[in-house]
């Protein structure tokens, strides 16, 4: 049953080096996403879990171990390697949702598409039909700060969905929220994964990881519990 | 990405920050500006003064006292072109060559209670019309008779009628030259001004009048005229020689009309370049303002930068997009600069000289593409090697 996992994650270490001290932050973590699961990891700052969501999505690459993307060894890839997987298999949300001010809600829900070289009619309309999905079919030409930061997260939510990407990674997405907005997001990130998508995030809020079908706390750069 | 999308990203950023792009702009437009301004007014005095001397015909040659490249400059050191020298070379040229000797004084000539300064007073021989082509508007020039007896005999330029007889005839009046008291018989026509220099400021003399006037035994140099455009090498090889007799090496040089003119070209020439590069300088600098504004650019927009770079930019993308904006901030600057520096030669031809070269346009489109690409090279290669992580986190 292989084929249904979408991360498969063997021994992985990460080494800092800076003026040549070494200092470990992840210590050995073995996980598996399989297809279509929605977990959280959780953990106290500075347990090693931001650096471990950075070597799943490939922004970050492990000291040493293995790490296999939706079939594919992704251990060893250049740094133009990286960003077409990222480009193609990983959806990001973060925290502070990094969304570009100056380009209207439509055109930033695009982006990763511009990258991937879709033609225009197609990406506008997928484009148009994932603002109308996350509830925000009225906004296409608003630009960011005209938007709550709820409806902020949503446009992010979109523009990770724009590629059909392999996995959604959330960092904090509900961090900078309001309960009820925080609420909201993590509801279409639950709708999301129902529909079939393969769901991480990461949080500190236990209310918020609660809601994942699994929860993984690391602490000390170790998984605790699986 | 496609290109249509690149360009897009470029004027959109650019679009964002119009002030700070119309000022970064500025720069590079005054460089380009000052390039095609200079270099025109370069190019149109070389091409002016080439015309004057072209215009007095190319069978010309002078011979002058001193040499030229030597250790003296012509005219410096001791003249040596006396008259009975003159009338030696003179009368072994004659078969070849129309000659005259050239005495040229500057003075004051005076007529009534008026009075003309700064005259260019010249004593020619009779022929000097047929070296250098002088028009005699009114009356005539004087005679070989006349220049043999030394007659106070005189053509005057326009400007010395207008100063001198505003509103008489001149021919046949009596004017003060010097002292001396010598009737106008001609006037000539005007022939303009060259750099600030009143061409029409002269009045001519027989070289024999002005000898004596003057008491002196030197002519300052002598014309001489091929009796045909074939015989001009003849004629230098000649005069050589017969000079050769007479006086040293370096008591005089021989010019043709070509040497001068290539004498003129390489001035004029060195003088277009010191222009031309004083104005690239200013090129140079709006460059710097496009690379400083680059990477004011790639600073702030770290964050944007590390947000592309997760989405899925390569370094490709992320060197073009910036490496697009810089060239087109100065490509935009170079289009207004060559507009606006067309605009200013046309303007400035119109009452001075300047010749647009299509070669100083194409230069400076080319060289403010390759300011934008040189200067925009550092900052977009700083920003596609922007770790993506690290610009997320950047604030």
């Amino acid at each position: 049953m292989k084929a249904t996992h979408v991360i498969e994650l063997t021994d992985i270490i990460k080494d800092y080096v800076s003026d040549e001290i070494i200092t470990q932050v992840l210590h050995g973590i073995n996980l598996t996403v399989k297809k279509g699961e929605f977990i959280a990891i959780t953990g106290p700052s500075g347990s090693g879990k931001s650096t471990l969501l950075n070597i799943i999505g490939l922004l970050d690459t492990a000291t040493t171990g293995k790490y296999i993307l939706n079939e594919n060894d992704v251990t060893k890839l250049t740094e133009d390697e990286q960003a077409h997987i990222r480009n193609k298999e990983i959806g990001f949300v973060f925290q502070q949702f990094n969304l570009l001010k100056r380009i209207s809600v439509l055109e930033n829900v695009i982006l990763p598409a511009i990258y991937t070289g879709t033609n225009k009619a197609t990406r506008e309309a997928k484009a148009k039909e994932l603002l109308t999905k996350v509830g925000l079919g009225d906004h296409f030409y608003k630009k960011p700060n005209q938007l709550s930061g709820g409806q902020q997260q949503r446009v992010a939510i979109a523009r990770s969905l724009m590629n059909d990407p392999a996995i959604i990674l959330a960092d904090e997405p509900t961090g900078n929220l309001d309960t009820k907005s925080g609420d909201e997001v993590v509801g279409i990130l639950k709708d999301l994964n129902k529909q079939g998508n393969t769901v991480v995030m990461i949080t500190h809020e236990a209310g918020i990881a609660k809601q994942a079908q699994r929860v993984i706390t690391i602490r000390d750069g170790l998984i605790v519990n699986k | 990405m496609d290109t249509r999308e690149l360009f897009k990203l470029a004027l959109g950023s650019l679009r964002a920050n119009k002030l700070r792009s119309a000022l970064t702009t500025l720069g590079i437009i005054i460089g380009v500006f000052s390039v095609i301004l200079l270099v025109a007014l370069g190019n149109g005095l070389q091409a002016y003064i080439t015309n004057q001397i072209a215009g007095l015909g190319s069978n010309i040659l002078f011979v002058l006292p001193g040499k030229v490249g030597g250790t003296q400059g012509p005219g410096e050191g001791v003249n040596k072109l006396t008259f009975s020298n003159v009338k030696y070379f003179e009368e072994r040229m004659k078969s070849i060559a129309v000659t005259s000797p050239l005495v040229s004084k500057i003075g004051t000539v005076k007529y009534m209670n008026k009075s003309n300064d700064n005259t260019n007073i010249w004593g020619t021989s009779s022929d000097f019309p047929e070296i250098i082509k002088t028009e005699v508007e009114k009356g005539t020039f004087f005679t070989k008779t006349q220049e043999t007896s030394a007659s106070k005999v005189t053509v005057i330029g326009s400007t010395v009628v207008e100063n001198l007889f505003p509103n008489t005839d001149p021919i046949g009046k009596k004017i003060t030259i010097s002292g001396g008291r010598y009737t106008v018989i001609g006037v000539s026509a005007s022939k303009g001004s060259s750099f600030g220099q009143d061409q029409d400021n002269t009045i001519v003399i027989p070289v024999t009048a002005a000898r004596k006037q003057f008491s002196i035994d030197l002519a300052n140099s002598i014309y001489l005229s091929a009796n045909s455009p074939e015989l001009v090498d003849l004629v230098k090889k000649r005069a050589n020689e017969v000079l050769l007799t007479r006086l040293d090496e370096e008591d005089f040089t021989i010019m043709t009309q070509e040497q001068t003119l290539e004498t003129v070209n390489n001035i004029t020439g060195v003088l277009t370049l010191a222009l031309g590069g004083i104005a690239a300088i200013s090129l140079v600098v709006g460059g710097i303002g496009v690379m400083n504004i680059m990477l004011v650019s790639v600073t702030e927009r770290t964050k944007e930068i590390g947000l592309r770079k997760a989405l899925g930019a390569k370094r490709k993308d992320i060197l073009l997009q910036f490496l697009l904006e810089a060239v087109m901030l100065s490509l935009l600057g170079g289009l207004i600069g060559i507009l606006l520096g067309l605009g200013a030669s046309a303007v400035l031809a119109a009452f001075f000289f300047a010749t647009v070269t299509p070669w100083s346009v194409i230069l400076a489109f080319g060289f403010s593409m390759a300011v934008g690409v040189i200067f925009g090279i550092a900052p977009a290669i700083r920003a596609s090697r922007l770790s993506p992580i690290e610009a997320l986190r950047y604030e």
